[in-house]
């Protein structure tokens, strides 16, 4: 090369990092540039999280060097990193809630930076309105929107003279105007010169955003690529590699008799801060998937507990099965009727964190011969288990191993396994794919398919609307806790469904059964 | 019913509540850091008969004062090295605190048992004193309950404006977001589960020294207990804890005068009166669940390993 490479900002060389039967990091390099934007990108347990701690010192290499600005460094604690001017933004915030932005972010000062806390609240205005990314620096962080804390944790970073910013999974939570905001800051960022590393699943964004990405596969560098040169296909094609298929299109079902009816479901929110749900009138079908779509925060949470019964109806008729009225039934006698739930809090309302796979298989699915007499009979536990672990290949280091150790990914094809394998009558299941990668989600995806074509009636609430319509054969959309009218995918299409997700739909009133006649 | 009646009653209800207020507060700072610490009837005990045995036998009233916060300090680190440096669970270690401070107590004390040492006399403050109803009220205690008016501002200031507080709410509500961000979690722990420890032991001082000096086994009464359940009903905030410990002053006050009278209830009835009305009040109080999960550490109770 005749032009001189300027030095690089960062250089990893052959970082590993090993935990107990993982090789998380297998001899990483990459080496990040001033004004750069560099993705990160690989399946869930590809070892992106663990080598980004590691370069913000809340882990420590086991082997390898870290490089900064050419010299190499020993990052022991996130402090030290913040001092050489690194920032990270982590995939689950480090927000502390009942405290104002303003005192998170003094949190994360040097003493001397944070004394005066009016000055810094001036400072906190003075960066977010810099970067276009309005704060209140009063305002208690547990009643900030999921956008807006986000953005506590950039203007966190971004109030110290910063010079790479790590941000993990930063567009998962956000709306697609919240995402173009984000995206034109980090623009801004880069051209002032700071590097950032960008970890990301959708490879759209990361081909409008990034100018370098390196894959990792299995803790190793599988690939390096300019995004805007390649496909998101080629791109996914590097994270998942050969022989993962990507994406199908699935065929459309009708359906048949109605099996869970809603009728007339009104609730007031137990939360002070949510939503009330009003007048919910919704049918699905034997054999079909039914998708809610919707922003966060507008009824899903209510109504997927009401559905679910974590919380209660007000009268028995108000949710319907064909074997009665189950309203004011509690979650277990609603599983007795068939109903699977699939919550989308993975650890601590899906699976117990401390508990293992083969015990957090037991949890929902005692009822299949897994317990006889009030004994729990381990070796039918750990055969169901076992066979949701191969037959949903989920990467574990066995029946044994704690929820908690799972990828999110990972832990989400079990819980599906494991709801499926019960052969519910009624799935409902919400947010399925969240944070997962495309080999998992593609599976995902296929395993809700062919419960479906078994006949099962399935119930999909997600933010993803690609998804939605990918899977489903009848949507709708959820606002300020009203339903949008119900119509079959094919008569349908994203535009008048974004609309019906802004509120912009008349309320419908219960039609009477849709097909077939009544059974309730 | 006269005036003076009313500020004698009132000035008992504030010598009643002093050993409650401070142990309380001690309790509050320790349980904002997220560490829930039940050893508090065992550490003031422990503190009330080392003061007492260093007062007796060095005639140093003050001394006394010191050895018993060393020695509810002593008792908290051994519970901060097993509940935090070994990561046992809090409850049980903190029982067995309790356990472990009645019976070492009762030990250490025996043959103290039935003496008496001169106690803290009270101090009136030139001036204030003088304040009509306000002055003979509050301005003519001895120096210990001045001492806790301190306390109290102290603890209120320190976590309203201080950094150091702010980290302390920041541990006691997640600490993994504490580690993350680079606060150091294990070191304020011990240090909020030592101050707990001087002010359990500070309280139990009090006991011995000023309110009845003299050291009998068990002497605080369940105060320990109290006042854990005082900073729960509080929800976490030391304006209410002082209300609360004043509270059972009062109610512990009304108790005897009410006896006086020769009213005709069982005294265990009457005596009963004290814990019920702090525990009735502070729950009617703690009733706003929003408001409650504004100030409660979330991280309670549960130990913390850092993960590597």
């Amino acid at each position: 090369m005749t032009t001189a490479q300027p030095q690089p900002r960062l250089s990893l060389r052959n970082i590993s990092k090993r935990f107990p039967g993982v090789l998380a990091n297998d001899r990483v390099c990459l080496n990040l540039y001033p004004g750069e934007i560099h993705a990160m990108l690989g399946e869930n347990g590809a070892g992106k999280s663990t080598l980004m701690k590691m370069i913000y010192g809340v882990m420590k290499p086991d082997e390898g060097e870290i490089y900064w600005q050419g010299g190499a460094v020993d990052i022991a604690e996130p402090a030290q990193a913040r001092a050489l001017g690194i920032g990270m933004v982590f995939q689950h915030f480090a927000l502390f809630e009942t405290l104002t932005v303003t005192e998170n972010i003094a949190l994360s000062l040097p003493a001397q930076e944070a004394r005066d806390l009016k000055a810094l609240g001036r400072r906190i205005r003075e960066v977010s309105e810099r970067y276009g990314m309005a704060l209140e620096p009063d305002r208690l962080v547990h009643s900030l929107s999921i956008g807006a804390r986000q953005r506590v944790e950039i203007v966190r970073c971004l109030i110290q003279d910063i010079k790479l910013l790590i941000l993990d999974e930063p567009t998962s939570v956000l709306t697609p105007q919240e995402v173009e905001g984000l995206f034109k800051t980090l623009n801004q960022l880069a051209a002032e010169g700071c590097s950032i590393l960008f970890i990301s699943h959708k490879l759209n964004e990361v081909r409008a955003l990034c100018h370098n990405a390196t894959i990792l596969r299995g803790g190793r560098v599988t690939g390096e690529c300019k995004p805007v040169e390649e496909s998101a296909h080629s791109i996914a094609r590097m994270m998942v590699g050969e022989d993962t298929p990507l994406s199908t299109t699935y065929e459309k079902r009708e359906g048949g008799d109605d099996f869970l009816v809603v009728r007339d479901l009104s609730l007031k929110s137990l939360d002070p801060f949510g939503t009330r749900l009003k007048n919910i009138n919704l049918r699905v079908r034997k054999g079909e998937i039914v998708g809610i779509a919707g922003v966060a925060g507008n009824g899903q949470d209510e109504l997927l507990a009401a559905l679910s019964g974590e919380r209660l109806g007000e009268n028995a008729g108000q949710i319907c099965v064909p074997a009665g009225r189950i309203a004011l039934l509690p979650p277990l006698q609603r599983r007795i009727q068939g109903l699977a739930f699939v919550p989308e809090e993975r650890l601590g309302r899906g699976a117990v964190p401390d508990m293992s796979l083969a015990e957090n298989g037991l949890l929902t699915a005692f009822g299949a011969g897994l317990v006889k007499k009030g004994l729990v009979n381990w070796g039918r536990t750990r055969d169901f288990a076992q066979s949701i672990v191969d037959d949903f290949k989920v990467k574990c280091s066995g029946i044994d191993a704690s929820a908690k150790s799972l990828s999110g990914g990972n832990l989400q094809k079990f819980i599906i396994g494991r709801e499926i394998r019960q052969k519910p009558s009624l799935l409902l299941a919400a947010h399925p794919t969240w944070g997962v990668d495309i080999g998992a989600a593609v599976a995902i995806h296929k395993a809700l398919i062919e419960l479906r074509d078994a006949g099962t009636a399935i119930l999909i609430v997600s933010e993803d609307i690609d998804e939605l319509f990918e899977i489903s054969d009848r949507i709708c959309a959820i606002c300020h806790g009203e339903l949008s009218p119900l119509k079959a995918v094919s008569d349908t299409n994203i535009g008048e469904v974004g609309r019906w997700m802004t509120g912009d739909f008349d309320v419908v009133q219960d039609a009477g059964p849709t097909q077939g006649e009544s059974h309730v | 019913m006269d005036i003076d009646f009313i500020i004698n009653v009132l000035y008992a209800m504030i010598r009643t509540g002093t050993p409650l207020l401070i142990v309380a507060l001690g309790e509050l700072v320790c349980e904002r850091s997220g560490v829930l610490n039940l050893g508090q009837e065992g550490m003031m005990l422990v503190g009330a008969v080392c003061g007492f045995i260093v007062a007796a036998t060095t005639g140093s009233l003050f001394l006394g004062v010191l050895a018993a916060m060393l020695a509810g300090c002593l008792m908290a680190l051994l519970f901060g090295l097993v509940a935090l440096g070994l990561s046992a669970t809090q409850v049980a270690t903190g029982l067995a605190l309790t356990i472990l401070g009645a019976g070492l107590s009762a030990f250490i004390g025996e043959s103290f048992v039935g003496q008496t040492v001169l106690g803290f006399k009270a101090l009136p403050i030139p001036l204030l004193s003088e304040i009509p109803l306000l002055g003979p009220l509050l301005f003519n205690h001895d120096v210990l309950v001045y001492l806790s008016f301190g306390l109290f501002a102290g603890v209120i200031w320190f976590l309203r404006s201080t950094r150091a507080g702010l980290m302390l709410k920041a541990i006691g509500e997640t600490p993994e977001s504490a580690t993350a961000v680079g606060l150091p979690v294990m070191r304020v722990r011990y240090l909020a589960v030592l101050f707990g420890g001087a002010m359990a032991g500070l309280a139990g001082g009090y006991l011995s020294l000023a309110y009845t000096p003299l050291w009998a086994e068990g002497m605080t009464a369940g105060r320990g207990w109290i006042a854990l359940a005082l900073v729960v009903f509080a929800s976490w905030r030391a304006e209410r804890v002082m209300f609360g410990a004043y509270l059972f002053g009062l109610a512990s006050i009304l108790h005897l005068i009410v006896q006086g009278m020769g009213v005709s209830i069982s005294s265990n009835l009457l005596a009963m009166l004290p814990y019920v009305v702090t525990i009735l009040v502070l729950v009617l109080l703690s009733s706003d669940k929003a408001r409650v999960r504004l100030y409660a550490p979330m991280s309670l109770g549960k130990p913390f390993h850092r993960t590597q």
